[in-house]
């Protein structure tokens, strides 16, 4: 009776996306220190930098985001250890 | 001549003006220094995102400018010297970092416009 069993809604395969470059995509050439919240997005909860292998960041933007979160933590508009940060 | 921008806090003790004269006597510091002053933007008081010196808030102020290198120095160890500055940081501006601060500052020209004409 029920020989095809249909699905309430369409189970979603893992499909591995693949990781880009933020800064090459949108053409971003300096990254500034001094707006948080766009650094946030690259800090995990507990503030710290979040890795390459996550963000898909290339290596020389990736230098220059630990620079840009190091001088806004110098300058307290990032914490160094946070809980709950988002 | 080489373009900084420096961003320092001055302790939230001080009343309002005691901060603004502060910040007028750095200006004065780099111009004797022969700098130019490019943009200046003062934040106010903000919350601070970890207590400095026992405060949580502080007067932010932003100085952008040209000036010799080692006008950069002197201005430091003014820095060091006045107590009633809790931090500081300079940077150099390499050309991205100018072009970024340009457009910023066309941005937040376009949006005081329009916040013009709606109160108008």
């Amino acid at each position: 009776m029920a020989d095809e069993i249909r699905y309430l809604n369409p189970i979603d395969i893992e499909t591995k996306q693949a990781k880009y470059c933020r800064f090459k995509k949108h053409g971003m050439k300096y990254i500034d220190y001094k707006d948080g919240d766009f650094l946030l997005k690259l800090c995990n909860e507990q503030g710290k930098i979040l890795p390459r292998r996550l963000t898909g960041t290339s290596l020389k933007y990736q230098r220059k985001v630990s620079q840009a979160v190091k001088k806004a933590r110098h300058l307290a508009l990032m914490p160094y250890v946070a809980d709950m940060l988002k | 001549m080489n373009r900084y921008e420096t961003v320092f806090i001055v302790t939230p003790v001080l009343s309002e003006e005691q901060a603004a004269e502060t910040v007028d006597k750095f200006r004065k510091f780099l111009k004797g220094k022969g700098a130019k002053m490019k943009h200046e933007e003062h934040w106010g008081l903000r919350k601070l995102a970890y207590p400095i010196q026992k405060k949580t808030t502080g007067f932010y102020q932003l100085f952008e400018y040209e000036a010799q290198g080692d006008a950069v120095n002197l201005l430091e160890t003014e820095f060091r010297r006045d107590e009633r500055v809790m931090r500081f940081l300079s940077t150099r501006m390499d050309k991205y970092h100018v072009e970024y601060a340009e457009s910023r500052r066309n941005k937040s020209k376009e949006k005081k416009p329009k916040a013009e004409t709606t109160t108008a």
